[in-house]
């Protein structure tokens, strides 16, 4: 096929040239991502405003929660925006196997994300009594070391509230963003990713990365904060 | 077509990863650290940095054109509108003294111990 003939094929009736249906997609991908800040922005802003007012509160609260699930969270997540990046290289470079082999690797990182956030950590904060509600009332490990834990309960109660909704509207993120994976390894094996236009896989790439980077400030926010060298 | 397409060496990502998990390391052992107010500081310093370590070479901001780039900003700038002026409203609040009707809500109740 000549490389007008190819292009053909993969510009959309409405752009001039590949170069313009490029531009325009990276950009309109760009725009997104700013709703997402903001969409995220809402939380963020609730939480700071709510751990100035009860700074107690939320240290006790980021005390009940596990440290090492929030580290192995973040390795994990930064391993697969890795394996995203190179993936996106690999698509540059047409090179179908390989970028095969690296969304593979991507999308069970990120499935391993949601199953073990649902499975095994969420499981263990409902059965520790972390899920606020009437039957809001902790009973895991670290209770002792808290002064004062039943007199800040109440707001304890509200640091998880942020807790369960900002991890699960990242953890949501997450489940589209397997998703838009799936897809991504279907066009792949169709061979529409390697044949030239590889920024299909950089829009979700982006997407991706900034996944990683809503977690990348969670993760000190909600576990690390008040210190754990009590 | 894409022809100028730059494309990165292996070893440029995986430096990226390197930094980003010494990072990582790094924000969770200086939590276990007492520097006081500092904590908070330190730790969201480092976010910051690994975000921009993302941001510029996971995400090839740095080859972006111009207009992309102040979309960026412009989300930067809007969230921190979005909180600076929420937390204003929060801290100011007791500057007047007022016996308004949102008085005794929650945001300005006293802290319990």
């Amino acid at each position: 096929m000549s490389a007008e003939a190819q292009s053909a094929t993969l510009v959309a009736e409405q752009f001039e040239d590949l170069e313009q249906q490029k531009s325009a997609d990276t950009f309109g991908m760009w725009l997104f991502l700013v709703t997402e800040v903001l969409f995220f922005g809402g939380l963020f802003c609730g939480y700071c405003l709510y751990r100035n007012v009860y700074p107690e509160a939320f240290e006790a609260g980021s005390h009940l929660l596990k440290v090492t699930y929030g580290a192995f969270y973040t390795v994990l997540l930064i391993c697969s925006s890795l394996t995203m990046a190179l993936g996106v290289r690999a698509a540059q470079l047409r090179l179908k196997t390989s970028l095969t082999v690296y969304l593979i690797l991507t999308w069970i990182m990120g499935a391993a994300f949601v199953f073990i956030k649902l499975r095994y950590e969420w499981y263990g904060d409902y059965l520790e009594g972390l899920v606020p509600g009437v039957h809001f009332a902790p009973h895991g490990e670290n209770l002792e070391i808290i002064h004062h834990f039943h007199a800040l309960l109440p707001h304890v109660s509200l640091f998880f509230l942020f807790y369960f909704c900002m991890t699960g509207l990242h953890a949501l993120h997450m489940v589209v963003g397997v998703g838009l994976l799936t897809t991504l390894l279907i066009f792949t094996q169709q061979g529409k990713n390697t044949q030239g236009n590889y920024y299909w896989v950089e829009m979700v790439g982006l997407y991706w990365h900034f996944v990683d980077i809503v977690w990348i400030f969670l993760f000190p926010l909600l576990y690390l904060i008040g210190g754990r060298y009590v | 077509m894409f022809e100028h397409v730059h494309v990165h060496p292996k070893f440029f990502y995986v430096k990226v990863f390197l930094a980003l998990i010494f990072l990582t390391a790094l924000t969770t052992a200086v939590a276990y650290v007492d520097l006081g107010y500092f904590n908070t500081v330190a730790a969201l310093v480092i976010a910051v940095v690994k975000a921009s370590l993302v941001v510029l070479f996971f995400m090839h901001l740095k080859e972006q054109e111009g207009m992309t780039r102040v979309v960026i900003v412009a989300a930067v700038l809007w969230l921190a509108v979005f909180i600076v002026i929420t937390l204003s409203d929060r801290f100011t609040r007791h500057w007047v003294p007022s016996n308004g009707p949102w008085e005794g809500s929650a945001i300005t109740a006293p802290q319990s111990e």
